[in-house]
């Protein structure tokens, strides 16, 4: 199986006619991820069984056409809850962990017949942004395999970005979707906070956490985004609003459309390649009909501070539950409850998760609530305001994912504030619970440079519009990685 | 030194929903360990907690009961802590938000004065688990009531006695009863009180330093153990020394609170607002919704008892003590019964028979309907008041309808003139000399002849109709 040269179009028009049984293109499937993940390492686990069956079903009850995502298989973020699959969050702490219920996106992508073929690697509990954090394996950027795939979605974003699956799945806290995206040149979308239900998504950072597609082109995110779209009963923070079809009003035609680019994302620290890149596409747009400013977002700054303490904080109190007590690891030989505690944890979280939860839980204590916890909150309600204020002119805002192209296994591992400033770009958009998309816009010494767009709550539909004719305009997403010496 | 004593208590209560307070798994008491929970009571991976706006609405009703200001703009939070009945190792409370704040409730003491205790706030929150120290050296956990949403009300520091305190936990167990947000079992744990208790020299304008007490469940423990440690508090203050801000225990057998821990610094339960669950506004509609829905409050049952079924004060103030009593009264007296008799039989033999049996009313077999039909008969002299105790032994012990019970065991009292006549005529003839020594004066005489005639009857006949006829046949003899 080619991944590199179709799309969920014309694999769906080859399943409907025929052409390729889904029962074939499965098999195609396991074939590939056992030899190209080889070099790659993306995925933890594989759901072959379950998936052969499930194939078979559909051959003998038949592909909607109606239905573009039937028979499709796609990978699945480890911290995504899959019933009776082994789900880890690639964390020792849950190394054992067969989870007796599924994730409503995974009972939405069963409605929509999609194939989970396997649980894909990821920094710890969605920790990091190199996937170098996972308690069980490094996954390589498809690119090139010295390279770091980006994280924490690392493992989606290789599976797809080599071959092995059209879509996957993964999370995105401070970038974790969008920045792996970047570094492994293709698509990645954060929903607005809200519009996908969180239920059965291992928390890292409740008030951030959003589930999104990642896949090879803008229209393929669509589908995969309207599928696991929509309202849950079970996720109180779930919006009710209705979904549009994001696939429609992909025509290219963005004339007029208003585009923001707020200086500060543009600051020291992005590197001069990205920059380009990223000036060549605005140059793209314009030529598109669309119109560019320079706006500014001025507490932008403050974001990656911002964001530390309270996904830190959020983190400490919902990884509390991981206490050896009920499920997962539990420390031998321990003396009494207290130990059962101190040991598990220690024995079962890795560095950098320790790390935030020390973090975390410093910046919720009673004597620095205020100075840290709460500062921040108030602090976020001013990067919201700095987004509302340029969205009450704007259709969208553009700028880079990341500063850098992917840097290598190892380099930074152990430079935390230096990891974290990968995310400055990314970040404010959680704050502020708006879509966020990372989408190919360049390379450099062959790697690939990621296009941030960022719209207004909801308003996918617009970022899929300019994203979808910027692509038609450039050749990126067609470029080809190199893996193991051949593609 | 003359001492002064400041009483607050925190009190917990559950509530009867029907599931969980962010979940959907069922509220239900005694059930098999862990057989009423789910993967959100469990705190598994990747659960969210899912508001039951039921048990907001109950303990919005119960705050307004209490007379308190209801928040508009509310949020939850979580408090974090690790223990085994607590899976997520946090609990999801109102810290920063109760729903309640700055209510009252007034407290009537045994001598008839009546004070007004203040409620500095009540929020809504989430019950633990349990944990069972079993003697095989493990620790089992039972999360069956993890998540039953309960409301917590903390008393202003108004409470100046044992008594008073005693008080207070009565009233409030009342109002909350008839509120129908629980049903206030002390039997099931449902109402617990944490206690503090501190003294001082009168006139002294700084409290005292607190001493603790956690988890009574018997409103008698809490009165003891308070009037326990106001005297040793005082005893230590008096001997020059000091008190400790520390956790004590009430040891029933001697009567004495026993220190448990010391308090080091102040627990940091991390509180901040939980991101799982939106913040709610209150609307003014809301509000007042949940005002419609409150029931009857005793206060006022009280008043229409006396008003206008002429029920005395007092008698009305404890058919109104429980919500049980109250409504099976009521119930009673809409099945036809005399408002009055249904009283006096309430307080009367019913209440004599709950005592002896230390049961509630709704373990007997009594129904209003029942208590009612025993009423009526006695009223239309189908029964005598001697046949009623009969009655009522058995409508209290079995679901036996009384009407057809009495007929069915003959009890049913004889007043037909036309059927006691020749009875009497016949023991007036048997008894020549009774009639002699009633003409003499001599009234035991009529005794005599009223016990030969029940004899007759084999105790029926109606000993007012009995006697008119009597009286009037030995006139004309």
């Amino acid at each position: 199986m080619d991944y590199f040269t179709t799309d969920l179009t014309s694999l769906h028009e080859k399943l409907v006619n025929k052409d390729l049984s889904v029962e074939e293109l499965t098999k195609e499937t396991f074939k590939t991820i056992k030899d190209r993940d080889q070099q790659i390492a993306a995925f933890l686990a594989l759901n072959e069984e379950a998936a052969l069956k499930q194939a078979k079903e559909l051959d003998q009850n038949g592909i909607d056409p109606a239905n573009v995502l039937a028979g499709i298989p796609i990978a699945i973020k480890d911290n995504i809850v899959t019933k009776g699959l082994r789900t880890t969050a690639a964390s020792k702490m849950l190394e054992n962990f067969d989870p007796i219920y599924d994730a409503t996106v995974m009972e939405k992508l069963a409605a929509a017949q999609m194939i989970n073929v396997g649980k894909v690697n990821m920094d710890e509990f969605a920790m990091g942004g190199s996937t170098e954090s996972s308690a069980f394996k490094v996954t390589k950027n498809a690119w090139d395999q010295t390279k770091v795939p980006g994280g924490s979605s690392g493992g989606s974003a290789a599976a797809v970005a080599s071959g092995q699956v059209l879509a996957a799945l993964g999370s995105d806290t401070g970038g974790s979707i969008r920045q792996p995206a970047a570094y492994n040149g293709i698509v990645g979308v954060k929903p607005t906070y809200g519009r996908v239900s969180r239920y059965g998504l291992i928390a890292f950072a409740s008030s951030l956490d959003q589930i999104g597609p990642l896949t090879r082109t803008v229209k393929d995110n669509a589908y995969v985004l309207n599928a696991i779209s929509g309202h849950d009963s079970r996720d109180f923070t779930s919006s009710d609003r209705e979904v549009p079809d994001f696939t429609q009003g992909l025509d290219g035609d963005i004339k007029g459309m208003k585009i923001a680019v707020p200086k500060e994302y543009f600051g020291e620290g992005v590197a001069k390649d990205v920059k380009e890149a990223i000036k060549k596409a605005i140059k793209t747009f314009e030529s598109l009909g669309a119109t560019v400013d320079e706006v500014s977002l001025p507490h932008s700054k403050y974001g990656v501070p911002v964001y530390y303490i309270i996904a830190s904080s959020e983190a400490s109190s919902n990884l509390q539950r991981f206490d050896g007590i009920r499920y997962g690891f539990r420390a031998q030989d321990v003396k009494n409850l207290e130990d059962v505690y101190v040991r598990s944890r220690s024995e079962g979280f890795g560095d950098e998760v320790k790390r935030r939860i020390m973090l975390g839980t410093f910046s919720l204590s009673a004597g620095t609530y205020d100075a840290f916890f709460k500062k921040a909150a108030q602090v976020r309600t001013l990067i919201c305001q700095d987004f509302a204020q340029v969205f009450s002119d704007y259709d969208l805002i553009l700028g880079p994912t990341a500063p850098t192209t992917a840097y290598g296994i190892g380099d930074e591992i152990n430079d935390p504030i230096t990891m974290y400033m990968n995310d400055i770009l990314t970040i404010p958009v959680n704050l502020a619970g708006l879509p966020g998309m990372s989408l190919p816009a360049g390379f450099s010494n062959g790697l690939p440079i990621g296009m941030q767009l960022i719209a207004p709550q909801f308003r996918e539909d617009t970022m899929y519009k300019a994203g979808y004719a910027f692509e038609q305009a450039t050749d990126f997403h067609k470029q080809v990685p190199t893996i193991g010496g051949q593609n | 030194m003359n001492f002064e004593t400041t009483i607050g208590l925190e009190v917990h209560i559950e509530m009867k929903t029907n599931s969980k307070a962010y979940s959907p798994a069922p509220v239900v008491y005694g059930a098999e360990p862990n057989t009423n929970t789910n993967v959100i009571d469990w705190g598994y991976p990747g659960v969210l907690p899912q508001l039951n706006k039921g048990a907001l609405e109950y303990g919005m009703r119960a705050a307004l009961a209490l007379n308190c200001e209801i928040a508009r703009d509310i949020h939850f939070d979580r408090k974090n802590y690790f223990y085994p009945d607590n899976p997520k190792a946090y609990q999801i409370t109102q810290a920063q938000t109760p729903i309640g704040h700055d209510g009252w409730l007034e407290i009537e003491l045994e001598d008839g004065t009546k004070k007004k205790i203040g409620i500095e706030e009540m929020h809504v929150e989430e019950d633990a688990g349990k944990n069972t120290h079993a003697g095989d050296g493990y620790s089992y956990v039972d999360l069956n009531r993890q998540g039953t949403p309960l409301i917590e009300i903390v008393s202003k520091p108004d409470i100046a006695s044992p008594e008073e305190a005693y008080a207070y936990l009565t009233r409030l167990r009342q109002i909350i009863q008839f509120t129908g947000v629980s049903d206030v079992k002390m039997e099931e744990g449902s109402m617990r009180a944490d206690v503090n208790i501190s003294v001082r020299p009168i006139g002294s304008t700084k409290f005292g330093t607190k001493t603790e007490m956690k988890n009574l469940n018997s409103f008698e423990h809490v009165k003891k153990g308070l009037e326990y440690e106001a005297k040793r508090q005082e005893r230590v203050l008096l001997a020059g020394g000091e008190i400790q801000q520390e956790t004590r225990r009430f040891d029933e057998p001697s009567g004495e609170t026993i220190l448990m821990r010391v308090k080091e610094g102040k627990s940091d339960y991390r509180y901040f607002p939980e991101p799982d669950l939106p913040p709610i506004h209150i609307s003014d509609e809301w509000v007042a919704q949940v005002k419609g829905s409150i029931p009857e409050m005793p206060d006022v049952r009280r008043k229409r008892y006396v008003n206008d079924w002429g029920i005395t004060e007092y008698d009305a103030g404890v058919l109104t003590q429980t919500k049980e009593m109250s409504d099976f009264y009521e119930a009673t007296v809409a099945a036809g019964a005399d408002a009055k008799l249904a009283a006096n039989w309430l307080m009367g033999e019913v209440s004599a028979y709950l005592n002896a049996q230390k049961v509630e009313l709704g373990q007997t077999a009594l129904t209003p309907e029942h208590l009612a039909t025993m009423i009526k008969l006695i009223q239309d002299e189908t029964i005598s008041s001697k046949i009623a105790k009969k009655v009522f032994k058995e409508i209290i012990k079995n679901d036996t309808e009384p009407k057809a019970w009495v007929e069915e065991k003959g009890m049913v009292q004889l007043s037909d003139p036309a059927k006691l006549q020749p009875i009497i005529d016949e023991v007036l003839d048997n008894n020549a000399q009774s009639i002699e020594d009633f003409k003499n004066g001599k009234d035991r005489a009529v005794g005599f002849l009223v016990g030969n005639i029940m004899k007759q009857t084999h105790g029926k006949a109606n000993p007012k109709v009995v006697n008119k006829l009597l009286m009037a046949s030995l006139k004309e003899r």
